[in-house]
């Protein structure tokens, strides 16, 4: 056993209780609301052309969300999951990384995977489930996944890809890699056990991952309160040993730079960071719920002033690299864009039969294919009860 | 050849397996320095470093999604679980995120490069939390390969094969035969198939068919019954998932008889599942109801342990009872 591990307050001769509330979590903070910066401050390494890349893919992020909500009420789409108020933390986190970094996130990332570029196309054809879903329509809208894009497929499971970051950014540093995993989570999902497995053995394995944790207020309708005592997820970091960065999740320049930092140091340390971004879900859980049983208006329109993507296009007109004109543009295109393309995807057809036992194994089992030649006949028989595939294979 | 107990065997397959790839890694609870609690990776971390063969904290769920992630990655983990009792915190990590990887990503992404090794079952004096035999757990889940030795000459070739394969796989060691089992093992490199049972023994009148340790109380049954003028045939199934239907189904259709033994409980055990599809396949061969010899519907007791187990003698009535229905 290494003394190293314990770091001795003085020897006392009566109880002595310890808590968090002597460790003061400072939060990084670089972009007002209007638009200006903090006094000195540590800006992020960023240029204009990153800068105008990061505004689009938040442009595109709301506008996405907005349409496809509303594609929802409209009965096109079964699901949909909005990250509205908070997309700076998922695109700020991707803009802080580079493209051969792996990113595993939970649901409410797709800001991120927008930022490496993947299409609007892709994201249609996985949210209606068609053939040209890159998961060949297996699972609910929003589990997007690339491998071309280093950007995990999203599996619905609460906090299973925080073990899964540690050990993928172990393989990462065992074949040095100039590569790092970010792992995203929700402060609902660091309640799990896979939370602790996650970022004891990241921190004893040495494993260069940063868990991004969006402490959104929320988990469907449970509050952060009744969640977790202590100072946050952030608390938590210093007890396994974990740097720790507390960070403005509707500031877009401290979150990249924190993401920046974070990268750095967990690739030349071979150690994990934990990044806390405070936020706000001001959309619901999800298309299925209704936040207005559980929280008041008077809260979200507080929440609703912070909105990190008006705060970004305000340092942007400040710094002429945007302007109105370009504005509405933009948004018109977008909708344009969107709405096309779901009229495009939503008839697109759904995968081929064969695909029911594909991919279950490397190979399917000879039961496997047994069990689709009984359907395949099934299906034959009964036509009109199987309009997806019925006639198609 | 040389001799080999079973340890040993695992033991080799595991130092061939990181000999020939830099990218195969084992770890577990006590696994690096130690050699594991039963000692089947002595001797791998002076070999092969502590970054390749290590100890992990204590957390099964841990262990089994650090693997997942590892092998989405590109790597070969062989995770241990130091038994197989305790790998129910990792469930959530091999039912729904192992077994689930390549067939949610439509192939994206896949962990078809992880083993999980973990000593299974009975016979240890281990009581009911060192004991058990929980593969059925793992046979309702696809996605998952299910592979279970019989003797250091099987675990060797399985392990390796199972290392190799590409699926995840759970490879169930039955601890009662670590020392226990010895046996003539080649120590150059080979491979047994996946998802094929073999014939040990052939016969006419009757099929015995099990896995692991339990074919060591099979053929003892089966000695006893040759004594009385019934011949059996033995079969081990050795793959639980997916498992070979059509060498068992030929074999009935010749005898006309089944039974199948297992160590874990009878409700809702492999053998249930191995049952109903053979009275589907060979129901007009049949001569007799398939004989399902199993533990009882309990915990694996302690001090009851011998009245617990599927022993030799309830297989040999069994036999008897089918052979005279």
């Amino acid at each position: 056993m290494s003394s190293e591990l314990y770091n001795d307050g003085p020897v006392v001769h009566t109880p002595t209780f310890i808590d968090g509330t002597s460790v003061e979590i400072p939060e990084l903070k670089i972009l007002k609301q209007d638009g200006t910066i903090y006094e000195g401050s540590d800006m992020p390494d960023m240029d204009e052309a990153l800068a105008l890349k990061v505004y689009k893919t938040l442009a595109f992020h709301r506008v996405l969300d907005e349409r496809m909500v509303a594609s929802q009420r409209q009965g096109r789409l079964s699901f949909y999951m909005a990250a509205l108020g908070e997309e700076a933390a998922s695109v700020g986190g991707a803009a802080g990384l580079k493209p051969q970094d792996m990113i595993m996130s939970q649901y409410r990332e797709q800001g991120a995977l927008m930022f490496r570029g993947f299409s609007l196309e892709n994201f249609m054809n996985q949210m209606f489930s068609n053939e040209k879903d890159l998961g060949k329509g297996r699972q609910m809208p929003i589990h997007y996944g690339s491998n071309e894009l280093n950007y995990m497929t999203v599996s619905s499971p609460l906090g299973t890809q925080i073990p899964q970051a540690t050990g993928y950014a172990y393989g990462q540093k065992l074949q040095g890699l100039d590569a790092v995993t970010i792992c995203y989570f929700g402060e609902g999902a660091a309640s799990e056990g896979d939370f602790h497995a996650g970022l004891n053995m990241a921190a004893v394995q040495e494993a260069p991952v940063i868990f991004f944790c969006r402490n959104n207020g929320y988990a469907i309708s449970t509050p952060a309160d009744e969640q977790f005592k202590g100072n946050g997820i952030a608390s938590r970091g210093v007890g396994y040993g974990v740097k720790t960065l507390r960070v403005d999740g509707n500031d877009i320049l401290a979150v990249i730079k924190a993401t920046q930092i974070a990268r750095k140091y967990a690739l030349e340390e071979n150690a994990p960071v934990l990044i806390e971004a405070m936020s706000y879900r001001l959309g619901a859980h999800s298309t299925s719920d209704d936040p207005s049983g559980y929280r008041t208006r008077e809260e979200e329109a507080k929440w609703q002033e912070n909105d990190p993507i008006l705060r970004m296009k305000n340092w942007m007109l400040a710094q002429n690299w945007w302007d109105e004109t370009q504005e509405t543009a933009l948004f018109e295109q977008l909708r344009e864009d969107v709405l096309a393309a779901v009229k495009v995807s939503e008839k697109i057809d759904k995968p081929h039969i064969d695909t029911l036992i594909t991919d279950v194994y490397d190979v399917p089992s000879s039961q496997l294919a047994a069990q689709l030649e009984q359907v395949k006949a099934h299906v034959n028989k009964y036509p009109e009860s199987y309009p997806f595939t019925a006639g198609k294979f | 050849m040389a001799q080999m107990n079973m340890l040993h065997a695992i033991n080799n397959a595991l130092d061939i397996a990181m000999g020939e790839d830099e990218s195969t890694l084992c770890f577990g609870e006590d696994v690096g320095h130690f050699g594991g609690v039963f000692r089947a990776t002595s001797g791998l971390q002076e070999k092969y470093g502590k970054v390749r063969c290590f100890n992990t904290p204590l957390v099964e769920q841990g262990i089994i999604g650090f693997a997942n992630g590892l092998a989405a990655q590109g790597s070969r983990p062989i995770a241990e679980i130091q038994f197989a009792d305790y790998i129910f915190p990792a469930f959530d990590q091999i039912v729904n995120e192992a077994a689930k990887f390549r067939y949610r990503s439509g192939n994206e992404f896949d962990v078809g490069k992880l083993t999980i090794r973990s000593p299974y079952g009975g016979g240890i004096a281990g009581g009911l939390y060192h004991s058990q035999s929980p593969e059925a757990y793992f046979a309702h889940t696809p996605g998952l390969k299910v592979v279970i030795p019989r003797n250091p000459y099987q675990a060797k070739g399985l392990l390796l094969a199972s290392i190799r394969d590409d699926n995840p796989v759970i490879f169930f060691e039955p601890k009662r035969l670590y020392r226990a089992s010895v046996g003539e093992v080649p120590e150059e490199d080979y491979q047994l198939p996946l998802g094929k049972a073999e014939v040990v023994q052939t016969g006419s009148d009757i099929t015995l068919l099990a896995w692991g340790a339990q074919m060591e109380l099979l053929q003892k049954a089966a000695d006893l019954a040759a004594n009385d003028g019934i011949s059996c045939e033995v079969i081990d199934l050795r793959s639980i998932l997916p498992w070979d239907i059509e060498t068992i189904a030929n074999s009935v259709m010749k005898t006309g008889r089944l039974l199948v033994s297992q160590e874990a409980p009878l409700t809702a055990g492999f053998a249930s599942e191995i049952a109903a599809t053979i009275q589907q396949e060979c129901f007009l061969h049949l001569e007799s109801p398939v004989e399902r010899v199993c533990g009882l519907d309990t915990p694996y007791p302690l001090a009851l342990e011998k009245e617990y187990v599927a022993d030799h003698l309830k297989i040999y009535e069994a036999i008897k009872r089918s052979v005279n229905y």
